[in-house]
């Protein structure tokens, strides 16, 4: 056991400021304990989100030591021994109290994409895909939806053009429904015109606080921009579709093609 | 308070609790085109169905053609040592694979077979690979499915609302729910004509625990206070692999899919134990050495299935009696190796939120090393009692489903048969709430009185001068839970429990929250310590009652199953004086199906000499 300094901002939507806590820090534990441990025995009404403690809900994430991170997640033996611990709530948000912000315009931004779209049984009443075409999907949709990612986007935090963009984490849900097999939605339209897709400028901050290690930008974005650029700016392309009516094929085709 | 002055909401129903059970109720309310909202105490997609990691069961036959919902229900009987509620157990076996299947048309993305099927892999207790599953994080996957179909629904999703209390009218039905807004602090008043509870278990009136801090037991308290009947409330099953190590994360579930995918438990003499732990009932089933477990593993048929997979009360006892016997790990639990059985990049892959977990948090790498793990309380088989076709409780016009309704697991549930029990009893939940209000002929209205009286209730703790920290209270009911109503369970040290608990009710209700309503933990927690201590109460009086050995429930002081206690269940309820009531309810006689396929042989079933006259509907 060892004392160790924390400064936690408290407040609301009208202000706040840095309090200093001191409180004993035991073996292998992590910020949010001590937190809690301050929460039990000096301010019993300091506000923080938190649910399951195994960095499997995303309810924890918080600025530590100017760093998005889940409290859960964040061991104590990662900072020096005698480091100030400092705590502040995601800043691209609006605060409700303490170390609590507003996420509501996420779950808005949500509610915007259309929603997953069945594509037909086979014959026998199954529906098929394969594994190998599914990896990269299953990697978006390990997302635990903490918006770190939402919290360090320059276009969400510092241009705040939440009216231009809906930020990496719905980037990635939709990429996860466009790269699905399964689904029959075209995505392509919506991505460029409603989720602006165009804004974000490739500076993976995104991809380096995601606590699940999802590739977001390199796996995720990119590929959508390119489906974009293809369908809405390959000059060649949009030649050859207006003489022969056809439209550009963006979902994998292995389905069809391994049932011949 | 004027009650006409507070912000007032209708529905026709509301699903208190937001978890796969509670989405999945909404989701049916609202197809019926009735007004549906739910509330819950947390942002929407974190509750504890995302901490779900092996997989749901459902018989659909796509790792092995043998499965079946016979062998399923079979399967889900003699782990709940026959003390289920027959026909839930039923509708779960034979409803599961449709309601997985359709998860995946809602755009969930399961793990495939070879041939692009939805893959299954082994647990324990299940004959056959039979749970759906997405790596180890197949929770998420359940819930986010749900999520993200469900806000297309034309449901009002009321996040970060707490319920306080179920209101009724005067003839005793349903008719409303007092609440608050975390966020401002703000009351409000839902008025409606059903309620579905979907707010899970308890499991945070025990220290050890791999359950998230909502799980504090308030729809069975709310449900309890408002009529209706706790059932089975003293089976709680302690997983036998949480994670011993660091302090601060003890607890912590990890997934009983290690064992799925051929890790062994080891004690510290190197030797795998659990041969010498395998019950009677099983021993036909489960191979008696090593060299068959191993090929068996390697899917080999004919052979039987490793001693690793019993089911969990098995797994948790044994795992304590090597401990107390000095066989166990440095840290006070057993080996969990998956290092030596698999490839690094397959556990990876296969595992990755364990990996991830014990990598982060306790600095181990699963793939070189073995975890050291032990048991954690995890999940209530008991809760409020319910019709087995609608899912209404004694109280009309209230309906549960998920962990917080009893009946589907009796004495002891196998892992899988969780998340496809939210789903299955969700639904069904949620077609009972619609074809009771089709039944009504008028919606019910509650008074005034009562409605100021809830609210009254809600604001002592923050009105108070002084009073208890509800933080140092929860401690205090931790200390008590673990001493005397833990995995192994005796007479009289209940007894001393349930005086212990009865001391702590006046400090209840003497409990302070610091500070103003808004965003306030503090005064959170004052309101759930209540629900814990009932909670803890009903299950150390149940517990005591129970004189018998059966399943997650063990006594020492009764060591095996008694015939006579597998006849009964016990319920408990809120007495016209207000004190807690316990009786032991008469099963009801099963079908006859059902009774020949429970106690079935198991090459009689598959042959079918026995259930082949079963209804499949």
């Amino acid at each position: 056991m060892a004392e160790r300094t924390f400064r936690i901002w408290r407040g609301d939507s009208e202000g706040g400021d840095f309090v200093e806590y001191k409180s004993e820090v035991g073996e292998g534990q992590v910020v949010l304990d001590v937190l809690h441990t301050i929460q039990a025995h000096q301010a019993n009404d300091l506000a923080l989100r938190w649910n399951c403690k195994a960095g499997k809900c995303g309810s924890c994430s918080m600025e530590i030591n100017g760093k998005p991170k889940l409290a859960c997640m964040t061991r104590m033996n990662m900072y020096e021994p005698g480091e100030t611990i400092t705590c502040q709530p995601l800043k691209a948000f609006p605060v409700v109290r303490d170390l609590v912000p507003d996420v509501s315009w996420n779950y808005k931004q949500n509610k915007r994409i259309a929603p997953f779209k069945c594509k037909p049984a086979d014959a026998d009443g199954k529906h098929r895909m394969y594994q190998e075409d599914i990896d990269r999907v299953q990697e978006f949709r390990k997302c635990i939806e903490c918006f770190m990612c939402q919290d360090v986007c320059h276009v969400l935090r510092d241009r705040d053009r939440k009216d231009a963009f809906a930020g990496p984490r719905y980037m990635i849900r939709v990429a996860g429904l466009e790269m699905n097999p399964l689904d029959d939605e075209d995505r392509i339209p919506e991505l460029k015109h409603e989720l602006g897709v165009a804004m974000c400028n490739i500076t993976r901050c995104c991809t380096e606080v995601c606590p699940e290690h999802i590739n977001i930008t390199d796996n995720g974005i990119i590929p959508m921009k390119e489906r974009v650029v293809d369908r809405f700016y390959d000059p060649l392309l949009i030649a050859f579709r207006a003489l022969t009516g056809r439209r550009k094929r963006t979902k994998l085709r292995t389905v069809e093609s391994t049932k011949e | 308070m004027d009650v006409s002055e507070l912000l007032t909401i209708e529905h026709d129903v509301l699903v208190i609790g937001a978890g796969g059970a509670g989405l999945r109720a909404a989701i049916e309310c609202s197809s019926q085109g009735l007004s549906t909202g739910v509330i819950s105490k947390s942002l929407l997609g974190k509750a504890h169905t995302v901490m779900a990691e092996g997989g749901m069961a459902a018989a659909l036959g796509n790792a092995d053609s043998r499965d079946n919902w016979k062998i399923h229900f079979r399967d889900t009987m003699r782990g709940g040592k026959f003390l289920n509620a027959w026909r839930m157990a039923e509708l779960h076996a034979k409803q599961a694979p449709a309601r997985v299947r359709e998860l995946q048309e809602w755009g969930a993305v399961f793990d495939r077979t070879k041939d692009g099927l939805i893959n299954q892999r082994n647990f324990g207790g299940h004959r056959y690979p039979r749970l759906a599953h997405v790596g180890d994080r197949t929770g998420l996957e359940l819930i986010r499915s749900l999520q993200d179909h469900g806000i297309h629904q034309g449901i009002d999703f009321h996040m970060e609302c707490t319920a306080l209390e179920l209101l009724k009218d005067e003839e005793g039905r349903i008719a409303g729910v007092a609440g608050y807004w975390r966020d401002t602090g703000r009351f409000v008043l839902f008025r409606v004509k059903t309620v579905i509870m979907a707010t899970g278990g308890g499991g945070r009136c025990w220290p050890v625990t791999s359950n998230s801090w909502e799980y504090t037991g308030d729809g069975l308290a709310m449900a309890y206070d408002a009529g209706a009947e706790l059932m089975d409330i003293e089976f709680t099953q302690f997983h036998p692999t949480g994670m011993v190590w660091p302090p601060s994360v003890r607890g912590t579930l990890v997934t009983e899919g290690v064992r799925g995918e051929g890790g062994v438990l080891l004690n510290n003499k190197g030797e795998r134990f659990m041969f010498n732990y395998v019950p009677e009932r099983f021993a036909s089933e489960t191979a008696d050495t090593v060299e068959e477990a191993d090929r068996w593993l390697a899917g080999e048929e004919g052979t039987r299935r490793p001693p690793e997979l019993l089911t969990r009360d098995v797994v948790a006892r044994a795992i304590r009696a090597e401990v107390e016997a000095g066989r166990g790990s440095p840290k006070g639990g057993v080996f969990l190796d998956i290092a030596s059985r698999r490839d690094a990049e397959a556990i990876k892959r296969k595992l990755p939120s364990m990996y991830h977990q014990f990598r982060e948090l306790a600095e181990v790498d699963i793939t070189k090393e073995p975890m050291q793990v032990g048991p954690t309380l995890h999940y209530f088989m008991g809760g409020i009692r319910v019709d087995h076709d609608t899912q209404m409780t004694a109280v009309q016009g209230l309906f549960a489903c998920g962990e917080c309704a009893a009946g589907l697991h009796g004495a002891n549930r196998l892992g899988g048969n969780s998340l496809s029990d939210l789903i299955v009893f969700g639904q069904l939940a949620g077609k009972g709430a619609g074809e009771y209000i089709k039944a009504l002929e008028k919606a019910p209205h509650v008074e005034d009185d009562p409605i100021k009286e809830a609210f009254r209730r809600a604001t002592a703790p923050l009105n108070r001068e002084t009073g208890e920290n509800p933080y140092l209270i929860q401690e205090e009911l931790h200390e008590i839970m673990a001493q005397h109503v833990g995995i192994i369970r005796e007479g009289e040290e209940m007894r001393e429990g349930i005086k212990k608990l009865e001391e702590m009710a006046s400090k209840i209700e003497n409990v302070k929250a610091i500070g103003a309503s808004q965003y306030n933990p503090a005064w959170h927690q004052a309101l759930s310590v209540r629900s814990m201590l009932l909670v803890s109460q009903a299950v150390a009086m149940a517990g005591e009652m129970r004189e018998e050995s059966r399943g997650a429930h063990t006594r020492v002081d009764f060591e095996g199953e008694r015939e006579e206690w597998g006849k009964v269940n016990i319920v408990v309820r809120k007495a016209a004086d207000g004190t807690m009531e316990l009786e032991k309810i008469e099963r009801p006689e099963p079908a006859k199906y059902l009774s020949e396929i429970g106690y079935a042989d198991i090459d009689d079933l598959e042959s079918g000499k026995v259930g082949a006259d079963a209804p499949e509907e």
